[in-house]
């Protein structure tokens, strides 16, 4: 006999209970701090920043916690409380030639003003499992670095562009339009897609940059540049009428220097890709950055060749992983109404098929 | 109960008011989708962020709140919006839809007659009826601009051509006041007739596509068709096995291992009602 289902609340709610028993797991194993998770996942906690567009290294720790680890939880979870929080003013626009940089490094020359500085990276290292970690965590002392000061790097483009060799980029004091104020609306410009781009979820930017480099709208990219670093965060408070600093965020920057043979409106020229992320996350930024080349063949005159990371609708609209998580798993709620519909509909079908008997609706 | 931390109904009171504009608009433009700011809520994306937000803009601390997902109020996602806005606004909250000033909903229309009173907020995944014909948002606006609809026309007519009847059982695209086609949300095509000349404000929230429609009292409101093939709205053909009516969607269940079914009231307060006013189904207890 059918009982009308009732209790969701209290399953809701012994759900929850065991989720956060799950979430500890074994209690004779030591329960992780946030603090542990900030210091030892540094990586993680800066992709959930990055792609919660929130600098908050404890926050990002206390959401990876929360989360489990699944790491687009967590982003979901910092977004959330980012909504939230009231909007004092904007800040000025960080000058990364400023920037006190731990890694620096180019493609395209040898050695440069500021030299290459290889910093904390994993590029070299040999992809062996250390089972020294799994029995203690000591680590040798790194020598200390020399420090490179601000001023002693300049950014890579710039040197090519006195020669002329790679398009301008005109100073535009435009303020940018805010992807989380206003309704995303096409055509973006390169500001919002760049917006966008950066709190994009990382694998999507991953596959679409790679397919740029497979020939879906090839536009051979070299990194000409690839800092990470520190850079201090001005605002300027109307009381006072001048700008003061306020903190600093580590930021990793990729400029790309991408091959253009000229088109009808532009000559032939270096151009331009740029990816600015939260954080020490510079896959991310080379992605970025080779998609936001892609993305601008309208601007410089190329063709469209139908390749998805060319067209900006299908890149914004689907790059976010907060968005595309919950339309995705939205199909697990209960779609009882319309699959009954649907049953409906389909039995009708099968009856007409079997019977034969389609109707000529041209007549 | 109410939790001190957030504002009232969670949204801060410029995002109200940003979208209690978006709501207006809409409401002067019946059918015609209004951009909006839509914020991350704390629940995901197509679960109802876009009526959440809807419902927390038009809430007062004096409404009565009901909260329906494939008709019940006892299905987990309505319960859990239930709480959020117990949580966040301290509203009361009612089963009776007679009783609620603001009923949100997914996938249903409440069997009962509303009442100027009252408003119905509408949980809506896919805002753009002609999306599935044309991928492209920037496409889509200008069709509606344009008043370009023959492409939804041909896709009802293939419809017909190949199956002798529109092939479509929910999210049954309807016409507003001769002008704008319209999703009417993914409601059964059995729901379509009631949104026509309703008493009630309607309002639908599409949080991650950032689009609030609406359709105000006694909105004209007619679902596609053709002279010769008109609009039929169509349930299973059974009276509820609970309370016996013949005139409410019903829901099938299989109740046993050899595939016995029983079809029962999907909004249940409707059925419970019946019930409990003495009408009695075939497999009631």
């Amino acid at each position: 006999m059918y009982v009308a289902v009732k209790g969701g609340e209290r399953a809701i709610e012994n759900a929850h209970a065991w989720l956060a028993e799950e979430r500890r797991g074994d209690t004779d194993i030591a329960e992780l701090s946030v603090a542990q998770i900030r210091e030892q996942l540094s990586l993680a906690v800066n992709r959930v920043m990055a792609e919660g567009s929130l600098y908050d290294p404890d926050l990002a720790a206390l959401a990876i916690k929360q989360a489990r680890g699944d790491l687009i939880e967590a982003i979901f979870l910092i977004r959330a409380y980012r909504t939230t929080l009231p909007r004092f003013g904007a800040s000025e626009p960080v000058d990364t030639g400023k920037m006190t940089c731990d890694r620096r490094i180019s493609a395209t020359f040898k050695d440069l003003p500021g030299g290459q500085v290889l910093g904390p990276t994993f590029d070299y290292t040999h992809r062996l499992l250390d089972f020294k970690l799994a029995a203690d965590g000591e680590v040798p002392q790194a020598p200390t670095r020399s420090g490179i000061t601000a001023e002693d790097v300049p950014h890579v483009s710039e040197f090519l562009n006195r020669e002329g060799l790679i398009e301008g980029a005109p100073h535009d004091d435009t303020p940018p339009p805010d992807l989380t104020r206003e309704p995303l609306e096409m055509p973006a410009d390169r500001a919002l897609r760049l917006q966008a781009l950066t709190r994009a979820d990382e694998g999507f930017t991953l596959g679409l940059a790679y397919s740029t480099q497979r020939g879906y709208a090839r536009n051979h990219a070299f990194v000409g540049e690839l800092r990470i670093g520190a850079v201090p965060v001005e605002m300027e408070i109307p009381e006072l009428g001048f700008a003061i600093e306020v903190g600093e965020v580590t930021v990793t920057e990729c400029e790309t220097v991408n091959q253009f043979k000229g088109s009808k409106t532009e000559p032939p020229q270096f151009t331009r890709g740029y990816g600015l992320v939260f954080g020490q996350t510079e896959r991310k930024a080379i992605s970025m950055a080779l998609v936001d080349r892609a993305l601008r063949w309208e601007e410089l005159g190329e063709d469209f060749v139908g390749a998805p990371a060319q067209d900006a609708e299908f890149v914004l609209y689907h790059a976010d992983n907060i968005q595309a998580t919950g339309f995705l798993e939205h199909i697990k709620l209960p779609h009882y109404v319309d699959f009954q519909s649907e049953l409906e509909l389909v039995r009708k079908l099968r009856r007409e098929a079997e019977t034969g008997h389609v109707q000529e609706a041209a007549e | 109960m109410t939790d001190q931390a957030y504002n009232f109904a969670y949204l801060d009171e410029q995002t109200k008011r940003m979208i209690r504009r978006a709501i207006l608009k809409g409401l002067a433009i019946p059918g015609y989708q209004v951009p909006f700011a839509s914020r991350e809520m704390p629940m995901p994306y197509g679960w109802g962020t876009g009526g959440v937000q809807v419902s927390a803009a038009v809430l007062t601390p004096d409404d009565t709140f009901k909260v329906i997902d494939q008709g019940a109020d006892d299905t987990t996602n309505a319960v859990s919006i239930r709480t959020f806005f117990e949580r966040t606004a301290g509203v009361a909250t009612t089963t009776a839809t007679a009783d609620a000033s603001v009923i949100q909903t997914r996938h249903r229309i409440p069997e009962d007659q509303l009442s100027e009173e009252q408003i119905l907020v509408y949980q809506v995944p896919i805002p753009e009826p002609l999306r599935f014909l044309e991928p492209r948002e920037s496409e889509t606006r200008k069709m509606h601009s344009l008043e370009e609809y023959g492409l939804m026309h041909v896709k009802l007519y293939e419809d017909i051509s190949c199956h002798g009847h529109i092939a479509t059982s929910y999210a049954y695209p309807v016409r507003v006041e001769g002008r704008y086609v319209m999703d009417p949300s993914p409601i059964p095509k059995f729901d379509n007739p009631k949104m026509a000349d309703m008493a009630a404000i309607q309002l639908f929230g599409a949080g991650r596509e950032q689009r609030i429609y609406a359709l105000p009292p006694y909105t004209k409101v007619v679902s596609l068709d053709f002279e010769d093939h008109p609009f039929e709205a169509s349930k299973a053909d059974h009276p509820c096995g609970m309370c016996g009516a013949e005139d409410s969607y019903l829901d099938e269940l299989i109740v046993d291992d050899t595939g016995g079914r029983m079809f029962v009231c999907s909004d249940t307060d409707y059925c419970e009602a019946r019930q409990a006013a003495g009408h009695k189904g075939k497999d009631a207890a």
